[in-house]
């Protein structure tokens, strides 16, 4: 049976639907009304608040904690200056990607990394030898993310103007007002691709931060947020979910199951050329030998769509909500892919797809076919690769 | 006297309303130079966002998006030149014994909701709002394109006529019967079939009166109906929404979208008349006296001002200019807008809530309505009259200070031609708007003290200050003889006018009128078909 976080005597009252998931081992809110429309719609013009806790996190300190997650992970942190957040993948001796997370350096000896997966075993295997010391914070930290254009007016409510100097992809240290007022960080982070915050605390503090943002959101129309609108943003902002737009070389159960940084499109951050790193010689490899597959942005020609549709006398009636359902994707007759995430972008009124597809039709604006099955019927319809984010909002990082 | 930069311009186009902002938008992104005038200090038109009490921006005149074409918004990329749509979430009916009903996007909830009117109604909303999309999709292809032409006997036209006959001939029996009756009965006597209770014809038998002067019992009215279903058609589109900042926001998209093509847009810029050379439009004539020429002039203003203000009746054929002085306009709606201190509180459904997030109608019952006509019919403003309500800032706090909000409120009977004439409803203005918030009052107890600035638009005031003529929202009524192929005249439905070289863009051509922008895309479509730019 999954297991409350902290926060859920909050989200459990305010989650009229029941309508819940399992992650990380949590019970994770999908939506809190039956009417999820309101959770996107708040997370694009107001503000959401979503209980990120069950994401795994690993505290890690000592002299040589910096080289552990330079050794690790795909980038290097040496030079990075105290304060910086990283996405990162990290991927086994062969270079296949086993997880994606966040890297952040709260202090020259002590990082923090998220991660999607369990990591604990892989960290400490790769420690040996190191002045290091991994602790599991994964249920002993508590995570909110508060996220969307006004989450900024909500925060400096909550600390003050000091959150203005917090750029993108910056951590600072935090003393949430109280009674009784306690520690924690604020990072510019986020899985949504909009202006937005992660907060950070002990499990103690948990339901205070929780009261305290609220109070602080009600006259920006602060909403708490599930699952299923974050699914909807993440696909507008083109990010990739492990476990479902790839699998972790980790449980993979064969080869072709498992996918490269360069595949996924992480290419920007593998820094190939620095201190050996776990999967360095095979990334180097497949850099020029190039991806055999890529992860690309789909978009699906909406007309031929609702023809297909209309052929049968119907009207294509698409949920607010990310399918996760693998559908094939074609060259003509031949299957060259195949779209692992679809949803119907609210803001951009388009219907959109993150597919894997053979190299050579990565290429933005190819036109490929996807499978689209109406009345139990399999069809298909143009799907042109789109560059990603197919939502890019500036105030992201203003 | 025409400055350099004017020297050569492909397009003018008379009006910066969305729909001639849509026309300019997609003439420039085929390479055309275009330039939009406006005679305001701003662009939008009727669709426009102004703070006109400091901190609290209203939707001016129009207040939702109906049906905005999802095509062009993909076409014209608006979503990346700023449009944010956020759909309305419910209906709410008060009523001023304390009951209430609201009709939301909780099924469930909506069927407990209606069953304590009528069980039966409850039963059978799923079954009218399914026989109301399927005429939705009958009604879909004929807003998407252009107006058929029945006396014409090319051969495109008579495929589109046929596959159009063939959508009639397609359907079941009962489909047709309910088409046929659509098409003729009024609001109520179609409800009346389908439902018992007042309640809920009250708030549904209105959508079939938005903009005409005409009652819920008046012949014709059903068809209007199915305006309020159309969203449907669009399927995950969910047409009906509010703009992000007020649907000023669905204009500055268009106008950024058509900037970013190379279109010009100058503000202040009132048309005086159309140049006509040679029997043809050959440009404008501002107020200052300065001359533009262009190869095309589009209007996005109403036929009237636009075929009598701007080209005079000189010019134009006896029998088009009888149709354009026999269009009906007769403006029957005003607005008034809040700014409030605090949200409303309803004293039957006391609190926040879904109910806020969404229309409200003050609606009644029939009877109520039909009262309300009565006023109208003799020449006054309803005592009582029909107001829909809209609270933007529930769902956008972005138009109003933190814990502050706005309040739209589209009031309906407010004839034009009150008695004492049009010119004297400036004196009348201020005596209708006390009428509406005594109306809402009844409903919401503490209102009056929460008023920090209140505007009062009577129809008069829309033509004087947004050139609505009559002050009709759609620019000309939406009656079944004012539509399609006879929008604005018989022969003049498909943007070109009698005056060669000059077209018509606004909600007086078909597909009529709301934030649609169809008219706008349709006539630039068939410019372009046309080489005429």
């Amino acid at each position: 049976m999954p297991r409350p976080t902290p926060f859920h005597p909050r989200t459990s009252a305010l989650c009229t639907s029941l309508f819940y998931k399992e992650w990380a081992g949590c019970y994770a809110v999908r939506r809190y009304d039956v009417y999820v429309d309101r959770e996107y719609y708040a997370l694009r013009h107001q503000a959401t608040l979503m209980d990120a806790t069950p994401l795994y996190k690993y505290e890690v300190r000592g002299k040589d904690a910096c080289e552990l997650v330079t050794r690790v992970t795909v980038r290097g942190f040496e030079g990075h200056k105290v304060g910086r957040v990283s996405y990162v993948c990290w991927c086994d001796e062969h270079g296949k990607v086993l997880d994606d997370g966040t890297v952040t350096k709260l202090a020259l000896d002590h990082f923090r990394v998220t991660s999607a997966e369990p990591a604990l075993a892989w960290l400490e295997r790769h420690a040996r030898g190191l002045d290091v010391k991994i602790t599991d914070a994964s249920r002993s930290l508590a995570a909110l993310a508060l996220q969307g254009p006004r989450s900024r007016d909500v925060l400096r409510g909550l600390i003050g103007s000091s959150i203005d100097g917090l750029r993108f992809f910056r951590a600072m240290p935090v003393r949430f007002p109280g009674p009784p007022a306690f520690d924690g960080w604020i990072t510019r982070t986020g899985y949504t691709g909009d202006l937005g915050y992660e907060l950070w605390c002990a499990n103690e503090h948990a339901l205070h931060l929780w009261d305290a943002v609220m109070e602080c959101g009600k006259p920006f129309g602060l909403l708490p947020m599930g699952l299923d609108a974050l699914d909807v943003s993440r696909v507008e902002a083109g990010f990739v979910l492990g476990a479902v737009d790839y699998t972790s070389a980790r449980i993979a159960f064969i080869e072709k199951q498992k996918s490269t940084p360069f595949e996924l499109g992480f290419d920007w951050m593998v820094e190939i050329d620095r201190a050996d790193f776990v999967g360095r010689e095979a990334l180097r490899a497949e850099k020029e030998r190039g991806p055999a597959r890529r992860l690309v942005g789909l978009e699906i020609d909406w007309d031929e769509f609702e023809a297909i549709y209309a052929a049968f006398g119907l009207i294509p009636h698409l949920a607010t909500e990310t399918s996760r359902e693998p559908v094939p994707v074609y060259d003509g007759g031949r299957q060259v892919g195949y779209a692992t995430s679809r949803t119907f972008s609210p803001t951009l009124k388009k219907y959109l797809a993150l597919a894997t597809v053979a190299a050579e039709y990565a290429k933005p604006q190819s036109e490929l076919r996807i499978e689209v099955t109406c009345e139990y019927e399999r069809r298909t319809a143009t799907a042109r690769v789109t560059p990603t984010p197919f939502l890019e909002l500036e105030r992201k990082k203003s | 006297m025409a400055s350099p930069r004017t020297s050569f311009w492909d397009a003018i186009v008379v009006g910066g309303g969305h729909n001639g902002l849509v026309c300019a938008a997609y003439l420039a992104k085929s390479g055309r130079k275009v330039l939009v005038l406006e005679r305001r200090h701003v662009l939008g038109g009727a669709a426009v966002s102004e703070e006109i009490f400091p901190g609290f921006t209203y939707s001016v005149c129009s207040y939702v998006v109906s049906l905005l074409r999802p095509w062009i918004i993909r076409e014209l990329e608006l979503a990346r030149f700023g449009l944010e749509l956020i759909p309305l979430e419910a209906s709410f009916l008060p009523l001023p014994d304390g009951r209430s009903l609201l009709r939301g996007s909780d099924a469930a909830q909506t069927l407990e909701e209606v069953s304590r009117f009528s069980r039966r109604d409850a039963e059978t909303m799923p079954e009218f709002a399914r026989a109301m999309s399927k005429i939705g999709q009958f009604v879909k292809p004929i807003i998407d394109s252009p107006a058929p032409d029945p006396a014409s006997l090319a051969p495109r036209e008579l495929l589109a006529l046929l596959r159009l006959g063939r959508h009639f001939a397609d359907a079941s029996p009962d489909e047709m019967e309910l088409r046929l009756k659509l098409l003729s009965m009024s609001a109520v006597d179609f409800l009346d079939e389908w439902f018992e209770s007042d309640v809920l014809k009250g708030p549904m038998s209105v959508s079939g009166i938005i903009g005409t002067f005409l009652g819920v019992r008046s012949p014709g009215t059903a068809y209007v109906l199915l305006h309020h279903y159309m969203g449907e058609i669009d399927g995950a589109f969910r047409s009906w929404g509010f703009s992000k900042g007020g649907t000023g926001g669905v204009s500055r998209a268009i106008a950024n979208a058509a900037q970013h093509h190379g279109a010009e847009m100058r503000t202040e810029a009132p048309v005086e008349r159309i140049l006509v050379a040679d029997g043809r439009a050959a440009g404008v004539v501002l107020a200052s006296g300065e001359e533009i020429r262009a190869r095309a002039v589009v209007s996005g203003c109403d036929p009237r001002r636009t075929f009598l203000s701007f080209v005079g009746a000189e010019h134009l054929p006896d029998d088009f200019v009888a149709d354009i002085r026999r269009y009906r306009y007769r403006g029957s709606s005003g607005k008034v807008n809040l700014a409030l201190d605090r949200l409303p509180e309803f004293a039957c459904r006391p609190g926040e809530g879904p109910h806020l997030r969404g229309d409200i109608a003050i609606a009644p019952g029939v009877d109520y309505l039909e009262r309300a006509y009565d006023d109208a019919k003799y020449g006054t403003f309803s005592r009582r009259p029909y107001i829909n309500v809209v609270i933007p800032s529930t769902v956008d706090p972005s138009v109003a200070p933190p814990g502050k909000h706005v309040m739209s409120c589209f009031v309906q009977y407010a004839p034009y031609e009150i008695a004492e004439g049009p010119e004297r409803w400036p004196e009348k203005r201020e005596a209708f708007g006390d009428a509406v918030v005594d109306t809402l009052a009844e409903y919401v107890p503490n209102l009056r003290e929460s008023i920090l600035h209140r505007q009062v638009l009577s129809p008069w005031d829309l033509e004087q200050e947004f050139g609505l003529a009559e002050g009709n929202i759609f620019h000309g009524e939406l009656t079944l003889d004012q539509l399609s192929f006879l929008r604005p005249a018989a022969g003049f439905a498909r943007y070109r006018t009698p005056l060669e070289r000059l077209w018509l863009a606004g909600s007086g051509a078909h597909p009529g009128g709301g934030i649609m922008g169809a008219p706008g895309a349709l006539c630039a479509k068939a410019m372009l078909q046309a080489r005429a730019v």
